[in-house]
C-alpha cells in the first residue's frame, strides 16, 4: 500500500517537474511551481520525512511564490 | 557562446550525462534495502541519551551541529547577499510614491481582507512559535517554525499595503534579529568549550523524556535558528518590496 | 520500484538543466534551476527509505513498530530546502538587477560590460 502511495507520489512529480520547464511564461510558472512545491511535499510525506515536509510547504507554497510574482512586478513595472 | 552553440553541446553533451547517472544511480542499493549502521545507531541511541523524540532534530542540532552552524551562515550571507544587491543604486532614489491626486485617497483594504489578514498573521505566528518550541518532541523545528514566523509578516503585507507593514518591520530590528540568532548559536557553541567539553557540546540539564524542556542544548538552538531564520526571510521580502514600492529611478 | 524511483531523480535533473540551457528569461531559468535541486533532496530521501518503516520520531507508536527510516538524511535535507530558497531569491535579486541595468531578460541578448 504505500509503495503505491510512494509510486503515484513519484509520477506526479516528474509530471509536474516537466511541467515547471515547460511552461516558458514566468507569471504563470509561478503558480505550477507551486503545484510542484505540493507534488514534493506530498513525496516526502510519504517517505516517512516529516521535518523536510514540513519545509517544502512552507518554502514552496509561502516564500518561492512570493519572491518570484514580487520579481515579476518589479521587471514589469520598469518595462512600463 | 551562441545560442546555437550552447544547444548543440548540450545536445552532445546531455546523453553521456544520462548514461553516466544511469549506471551510478543503478549501483545503489535497491529502494527500501537497508540503511546505514550509523543511522540505525543514532535511532537505537538518540531517545535515551538526549531525552528527545524528535530524532531528527537532536541530529541537526546536537550530533551534527556543526554542519547547521555552516547551513546558517550560508543562510545569513544569501540574505547579506540581496540586501548587497538591491541597495538603491547611484541614479535611484528611494521615497514613497507621490499622489497625483492628492484630494483623493487610496481606497483601504476591504473589510473582509483586512479581518482574514489580521486572523491568519495571529494564526501564523502561534503556529511558528509552536513549531519552534516542540522541535525536539514532534516534527519541526527552527528552521520550519522561522518560516512561518516570517510568513506572518507578509500575511500582513498582502492583507494591508506597503505602508502599514513597513511599520511592523523596521529594518534595523530584523537586521538585529538576523545577527543574534546567527551569533546565538555560536554563542551556545562556546559554552559547551566554557564548560570544559567539546564546542557545541550538550552541557545544559537534559531533563525528562516527552516534556517541553528537554535535550539540553537542543530547544535553545531551535530557539536562535528559529529568530534568525524569521529575520532573515523578512529582510529577503522586506528588500524584494521596497524595490517594487519605494526604490525608483531619478528623475532628472 | 527502484527504476521509477530512481528514474525520477534522473529526469527531474536533466530536464531542470534543460530548462535552464534553452530558456529565454532569466527568472524562468532560476525557477527551472530550483527544479533540479529538488532532484537531490529526493535522492537523498530515497537513500534513507526503508520499507515498512516509520518516521524517525519515537512518540505515539504503537506495541509493535517497525524499523525507522534513516534520520541522518532527514536531517541533510531539511536544512538543504530552506537554503535552497535562499540562494534562489539571491539569484532572483541578480536577475532583477541585470534587468535594471541591461533592459532585458534574455540571456542571449546579454552582453559583457565593457569598463
Amino acid at each position: 500500500m504505500s509503495e503505491a502511495v510512494i509510486a503515484v507520489a513519484l509520477v506526479w512529480v516528474a509530471a509536474s517537474g516537466t511541467a515547471v520547464v515547460l511552461t516558458r511564461d514566468p507569471l504563470r510558472q509561478a503558480f505550477v511551481a507551486g503545484f510542484f512545491g505540493l507534488a514534493l511535499a506530498f513525496l516526502y510525506l510519504s517517505l516517512q520525512a516529516g521535518d523536510v515536509a514540513l519545509s517544502q510547504i512552507v518554502v514552496g507554497a509561502i516564500a518561492l511564490p512570493l519572491i518570484v510574482l514580487l520579481s515579476l512586478a518589479k521587471v514589469r513595472k520598469g518595462r512600463e | 557562446m551562441s545560442r546555437r552553440a550552447r544547444l548543440a553541446l548540450f545536445a552532445a553533451a546531455a546523453p553521456a550525462l544520462a548514461v553516466t547517472l544511469g549506471a551510478g544511480l543503478a549501483g545503489l542499493p535497491s529502494f527500501g534495502g537497508q540503511i546505514t549502521s550509523y543511522a540505525r545507531m543514532l535511532s537505537e541511541l538518540a531517545p535515551r541519551q538526549r531525552h528527545i523524540t524528535d530524532v531528527v532534530s537532536a541530529i541537526s542540532f546536537d550530533y551534527r551541529g556543526i554542519d547547521t552552524l555552516f547551513e546558517e551562515f550560508i543562510l545569513l550571507s544569501a540574505v547579506a547577499g540581496i540586501s548587497v544587491l538591491l541597495r538603491p543604486l547611484s541614479d535611484e532614489t528611494r521615497q514613497l510614491p507621490e499622489d497625483k491626486a492628492p484630494d483623493r485617497t487610496i481606497p483601504p483594504p476591504s473589510p473582509a481582507v483586512w479581518l482574514l489578514a489580521v486572523f491568519l498573521s495571529s494564526m501564523l505566528v502561534l503556529t511558528g512559535i509552536e513549531t519552534i518550541t516542540h522541535g525536539q518532541l514532534t516534527p519541526g523545528g527552527g528552521f520550519q517554525g522561522g518560516v512561518i514566523l516570517a510568513s506572518a509578516l507578509y500575511v500582513v503585507y498582502l492583507g494591508t499595503n506597503y505602508v502599514t507593514v513597513e511599520r511592523f518591520q523596521p529594518a534595523p530590528l530584523l537586521e538585529a534579529y538576523d545577527g543574534v540568532g546567527a551569533f546565538g548559536y555560536v554563542f551556545i557553541g562556546l559554552l559547551g568549550l566554557l564548560a570544559g567539553a567539546g564546542f557545541l557540546s550538550n552541557v545544559v540539564g537534559l531533563g525528562v523524556t516527552g516534556n517541553l524542556i528537554s535535550g539540553g542544548t537542543i530547544p535553545l538552538l531551535n530557539l536562535v535558528v528559529g529568530v534568525e531564520v524569521a529575520g532573515g526571510f523578512a529582510i529577503l521580502a522586506s528588500e524584494f518590496l521596497d524595490q517594487t514600492a519605494v526604490i525608483r529611478t531619478r528623475r532628472r | 520500484m527502484s527504476v521509477l524511483a530512481y528514474g525520477v531523480v534522473a529526469w527531474l535533473f536533466l530536464v531542470g538543466v534543460y530548462g535552464v540551457v534553452t530558456s529565454r528569461n532569466l527568472i524562468h531559468l532560476v525557477v527551472c534551476l530550483s527544479v533540479a535541486q529538488s532532484a537531490t533532496d529526493i535522492l537523498l530521501l530515497e537513500i534513507g527509505y526503508r520499507t515498512g518503516g516509520h518516521a524517525p520520531v519515537f512518540v505515539g507508536l504503537p506495541a509493535h513498530p517497525g524499523p525507522a527510516v534513516d534520520p541522518v538524511m532527514q536531517a541533510l535535507a531539511l536544512t538543504d530546502v530552506v537554503v535552497g530558497a535562499a540562494v534562489t531569491a539571491l539569484l532572483l535579486a541578480l536577475a532583477v538587477q541585470v534587468h535594471k541595468r541591461a533592459g532585458t531578460l534574455d540571456p542571449d541578448a546579454l552582453q559583457a560590460t565593457r569598463d
